[in-house]
């Protein structure tokens, strides 16, 4: 059964023309799904739209137990968040407080109003949040400010805080764009050991192809808002990445 | 032609133009300056060359003497009354500021409607000078000193929801989408992500309404007859400049001390 089903979704941010046109595809439990295409292909506003950082034009999205997406408000828009985890280029943490309390945010759709408020977690939330930070080699960094940590550690947090949800997805809006080659490596290899051992779906933007390529069972390629290549990470040859990338290709061929 | 030398000429053109903008608005500048002074009778000539003597002429009047230094206690008390309500004017400014920020801001609001309200009132509030805030209230209050606060509060108001709105805007929209896609509440995020991202700023916007708090308080002091502003008048209007300007040194001294203090508290908390 799919995990996530993403039907005719379209997003118009002005009249001209559609960030999104007409994309459907589906997704099952477990996959490491890779989204590719040229700078302003949509990569981002898809990721958006299936959270609902952005508000989708039309669409359906049915996510895990949710139902559709789209037709959440409120609290029920909330729970479904909790268990769709995100990770963001520029990592998004509170740079002031430390690395654990950065990662018990995940918790915080769990949370009643007042304990969330005053960031009171259980033993188990907190026991969850140091395990979890041990599996991704930060146990010695677990009270330091998250702005005395480099970009491959904050990163990491990210993922962290993302794991503590619990989720059955985890989507990467280009988590390594802003990392070097090591700390990126590093970064994809957590996720693809997420995906593995954990069995949580990665679902990942990514602007190399490469990596795409390397990690991912499953490639999206976007061209100007439209989903033009699905297809195994294999079936992803120069051919069809003239067709996603158009004439920037040639920059990306691979021999 | 090619496209890249098209290209190239309109690039060169905007470069131009924008030249052309920088030199028109200081040219307009000396210009307003030029025209104003002419019809303000201002002579930039005759205002420098009477420095001199209006240092000799100060010397001689506003040295404090004696019986300024017997009234310094009276001075200090009065002084104590303004510094009081110029704190208690930001703080209590700052919180219903605070909550109009997140009604406002780009970031937080929860409703279209709400924030254009909230800006609207902020606006409003801001652009009503403080000395016409004190009249307003000196017609419903008479003279009081919760005249001066509430002039000073409402003007403190109108300023901090803006600085609020934009350092909310400017420091915290990474994390409160992270934690809207964690599916925090929105006091959640207010409490999590908000407060946590912007409050040395926020502090370090009261600190600067408070001392700007304490400066207008000695003018609004004058209209309500209330604190500093209010002995102030008393001394001048009975030709004790020797008193006034002792009082005069007295609160650059404070505000000084005040400046000093905020900084040193914003440095540690920044
Ligand atoms: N907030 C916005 N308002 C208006 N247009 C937008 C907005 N965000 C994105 N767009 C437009 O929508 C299109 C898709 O943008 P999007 O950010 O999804 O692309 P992307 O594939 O993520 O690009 P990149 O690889 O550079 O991150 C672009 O043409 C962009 O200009
Ligand atoms: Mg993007």
């Amino acid at each position: 059964m799919a995990l996530l089903e993403v039907t005719g979704l379209t997003k118009y941010y002005n009249k001209d023309a559609p960030a999104l046109k007409d994309v459907t595809f589906s997704v099952k439990k477990g996959e490491f799904v890779a989204v590719i295409g040229p700078s302003g292909s949509g990569k981002t506003t898809l990721i958006r739209c299936i959270n609902r950082l952005i508000e989708a034009t039309e669409g359906k999205i049915k996510y895990s137990k949710a139902g559709d997406m789209l037709a959440l408000r409120g609290r029920e828009l909330r729970q479904a968040r909790t268990g769709l985890g995100m990770i963001f280029q520029h990592y998004n943490l509170v740079s002031r407080l430390s690395v654990l309390e950065n990662v018990l945010h995940g918790r915080l759709g769990y949370k009643g109003p007042l304990a969330g408020i005053f960031g009171i977690y259980t033993e188990e939330e907190k026991a969850k949040a140091v395990e979890v930070l041990t599996l991704l080699g930060l146990e010695d960094f677990m009270y330091r400010r998250c702005d005395q940590l480099s970009g491959g550690q904050k990163q990491r947090v990210g993922i962290a805080r993302a794991l503590v949800q619990d989720p059955r997805m985890i989507l990467c809006d280009e988590p390594i764009s802003s990392l070097d080659p090591g700390s990126a490596k590093v970064i994809m290899d957590y996720l693809r050991k997420v995906q593995r051992e954990m069995g949580i779906t990665i679902f990942i933007n990514l602007h190399q192809v490469d990596v795409a390529r390397k990690y991912a069972g499953r490639i999206l390629g976007f061209n100007k808002g439209k989903l033009v290549f699905d297809g195994p990470a294999e079936e992803l040859k120069n051919k069809q990445i003239k067709e996603i990338y158009g004439t920037e290709a040639d920059d990306l061929i691979l021999n | 032609m090619t496209s890249s030398s098209t290209n190239a000429r309109a690039a060169n053109l905007f470069l131009r133009r924008n030249k052309l903008y920088l030199s028109l608005f200081i040219g307009g500048m000396i210009l307003l300056t030029a025209v104003t002074s002419r019809m303000t009778d201002f002579n930039f000539r005759d205002g420098i060359g009477a420095v001199p003597k209006v240092i000799v002429w100060s010397l001689h009047n506003f040295v404090p003497d004696a019986k300024a230094l017997e009234r310094l206690p009276k001075m200090l008390d009065k002084m104590a009354d303004t510094v009081f309500m110029s704190i208690m004017s930001s703080v209590t400014a700052a919180l219903f500021a605070f909550l109009f920020a997140l009604t406002g801001s780009v970031t937080t609001r929860p409703n279209g409607f709400f924030a254009v309200l909230a800006r609207g009132i902020a606006l409003i509030n801001r652009n009503i000078p403080v000395v016409a805030w004190a009249m307003i209230f000196l017609l419903t209050f008479g003279q009081s000193s919760f005249t001066g606060f509430l002039a000073l509060f409402f003007t403190s108001f109108g300023l901090l929801t803006r600085f609020f709105m934009e350092t909310i805007d400017e420091a915290s929209v990474s994390t409160v989408e992270a934690l809207r896609a964690v599916g925090a509440s929105f006091p959640q995020i207010v409490a999590r992500a908000v407060i946590p991202t912007t409050l040395p700023q926020l502090v370090s916007w009261i600190l600067y309404m408070i001392e700007v708090n304490i400066r207008s308080a000695t003018l609004v002091g004058l209209l309500t007859g209330s604190g500093i502003g209010f002995i102030f008048d008393l001394y001048y209007k009975s030709l004790q400049y020797k008193s006034a300007s002792l009082l005069v040194i007295l609160i650059m001294v404070v505000v000084l001390s005040i400046e000093v203090i905020s900084n040193t508290l914003r440095r540690k908390i920044l």
